[in-house]
């Protein structure tokens, strides 16, 4: 009986282990291994074992892609954070009816495609567009401000994309929380902001962690915002690998390089996890 | 008090503002006669009648509904049954698992494109729909799992016992006990993967091979040559599709929530 409940269960989740293998964990090895290969000269791999492919990332070119694509995403999650932690805090803190309504004016333009809404920055942001015409028109300023394909620009884009991300987990994790320990601390003296640094931001932190998560990881790999909004002049290390996969046809190069992106990606995750202690406050609960 | 609640509503407010700010653009540089979005020149339909008139559009929009559709459907089962065994059994390759059923939301979008663009070509599949439905499923199965997952963790265990101790076997249990009380997760994650699947252009533009576009690779290619505002005619139909089909359901909520709150007050 005990037998048979067991396999009965495991055909239950055969059909994840079974795809998550295959076309999870089959195609990152494939991955890591090509990144270990030859690049034949003519179209196609070589499958001889070389570190080549790494050597050439100490390349300035691609060490600058690396550090731009870093900085890019660290500069738009802290946007994010600032942004977004004080809207899914003051978003929860609403009656009932408008955290529906919110909620809905957040949901909508997410389902509506990210690249046309970068579209309407393009309209938005250049030089004889709206946001200068009225600038000018009002006269706050003379000449029309250079904001598109800027680095502001693409900063702006990023933000955009990624805020919800932001915005929903700290929503839900301020929506969890239990009141009664911040009318605890003020009840024993705590001023507003010592109640809020110690009580409500620790509570909320494994939602601002997985919010940061949700915005840091994804902006590594945004190249299009980058490309349309930021015209040719920041080049991200997707932009690269997208290069090398097409024009460059180099694949083990292209190979190592998201070898060396995913494991930078994963060490950032594994600090932020250590620094925040997000396992110890999960255990604690 | 009352200041401070206030201080928050603009807060909200204009932050909702700005988000809403660039669609306002598209919505509006629809109508416009011009085809530059320099300035509005005026009031023209003729967008929408190119809109109507472009076949690859049209195609490009079926095709990214019906990959959604499909991906959605096939990561809603594996997903679903996957949260719920999981949450069930105790294996040693839970953990693991669990961490690689998550991994193509965790990584940077562009490796998982450039990924399959390489395993789809080792294993000569043929680059079109098939290649797209199985790298949308991947990166649609975390979003279901984890809402499911979630869910789980705050359903009430004895229901399940009390069903099987009365007899129920253990798949009538699972549709009449645990699906309906985890449904509105599996719903929402649904959702969720829907709009990433029809959003989606990194991964898309990888493994959507020569001849098939989906919608939001043909906007990205539009956007790197030249839009025409057909584009932004497109972006204001569905736009009204999205706010129609959500005013139907609030509504029909709202009848609903009537009929139960005369049935029982909460």
């Amino acid at each position: 009986m005990e037998k048979k409940k067991r396999s009965g269960l495991f055909l239950t989740v055969a059909p994840l282990y079974i795809f998550t293998l295959v076309f999870v964990a089959g195609p990152l090895l494939y991955m890591i291994a090509l990144s270990f290969a030859t690049n034949s000269d003519g179209w196609g791999t070589l499958w001889k074992f070389t570190l080549e492919n790494y050597k050439k990332i100490a390349d300035p070119v691609y060490l600058k892609s690396f550090s731009q694509s870093f900085q890019l995403a660290f500069t738009s999650t802290i946007c994010i954070t600032l942004l977004g932690y004080p809207f899914g805090y003051f978003m929860a803190k609403q009656s009932a009816k408008w955290k529906k309504r919110i909620m809905l004016l957040i949901m909508v333009p997410f389902w509506t495609s990210s690249l046309i809404r970068m579209y309407g920055w393009i309209i938005l942001l250049q030089a004889k567009g709206v946001f200068n015409t009225l600038l000018v028109k009002l006269g706050i300023i003379e000449e029309p401000l250079k904001i598109l394909y800027s680095y502001p620009a693409v900063v702006i884009g990023m933000i955009y994309a990624l805020l919800p991300f932001m915005v929903l987990s700290v929503y839900s994790s301020v929506e969890k929380m239990d009141w009664s320990l911040v009318e605890a601390a003020r009840d024993l003296g705590a001023s507003r902001a010592k109640a809020f640094l110690t009580i409500t931001l620790k509570l909320t932190l494994p939602g601002l962690l997985t919010g940061v998560i949700l915005s840091f990881v994804p902006s590594m790999g945004l190249f299009f915002i980058a490309d349309i909004l930021g015209g040719n002049k920041i080049v991200l290390v997707g932009s690269v690998i997208q290069d090398q996969l097409t024009r460059g046809s180099n694949w083990p190069f292209a190979a190592a390089l998201a070898v060396v992106l995913m494991v930078l990606t994963s060490i950032m995750i594994y600090l932020y996890r250590k620094i925040t202690h997000v396992k110890d406050l999960e255990g604690f609960f | 008090m009352r200041k401070k609640h206030k201080l928050s509503g603009i807060y909200l407010a204009v932050l909702l503002l700005v988000m809403y700010l660039p669609i306002v653009m598209v919505v509006i540089f629809s109508f416009n006669e011009s085809k530059l979005t320099a300035s509005f020149t005026g009031f023209s339909l003729k967008w929408y009648e190119t809109l109507w008139h472009d076949r690859d559009i049209k195609e490009a929009l079926f095709n990214s509904i019906l990959l959604g559709v499909i991906s959605c459907a096939i990561s809603a089962v594996i997903g679903t049954l996957g949260a719920v065994g999981m949450a069930r059994a105790d294996y040693k390759t839970k953990g693991m698992m669990e961490y690689l059923s998550t991994v193509p939301i965790m990584i940077p979008e562009i490796i998982l494109g450039m990924v399959f663009l390489a395993f789809f070509s080792l294993l000569n599949l043929p680059f079109g729909m098939t290649t797209l439905v199985i790298a949308h499923t991947t990166f649609c199965i975390p979003y279901i799992f984890m809402m499911v997952k979630a869910r789980l963790v705050g359903i009430d265990r004895s229901l399940e016992e009390a069903a099987r101790d009365l007899g129920a076997s253990q798949i009538r249990t699972f549709f009449d006990i645990t699906l309906p009380l985890i449904m509105p997760a599996v719903l929402s994650g649904s959702l969720l993967a829907f709009a990433m699947s029809f959003d989606d252009v990194v991964i898309s533009i990888f493994v959507n091979g020569p001849r098939l576009n989906t919608l939001p690779v043909k906007v990205y290619t539009q956007l790197k040559t030249g839009v025409t505002p057909e584009i932004n005619a497109l972006c204001t139909i569905i736009l009204a599709a999205i706010v129609l089909v959500l005013g139907i359901s609030s509504l029909v909520q709202k009848r609903q929530e009537r009929r139960r709150g005369e049935l029982s007050e909460r």
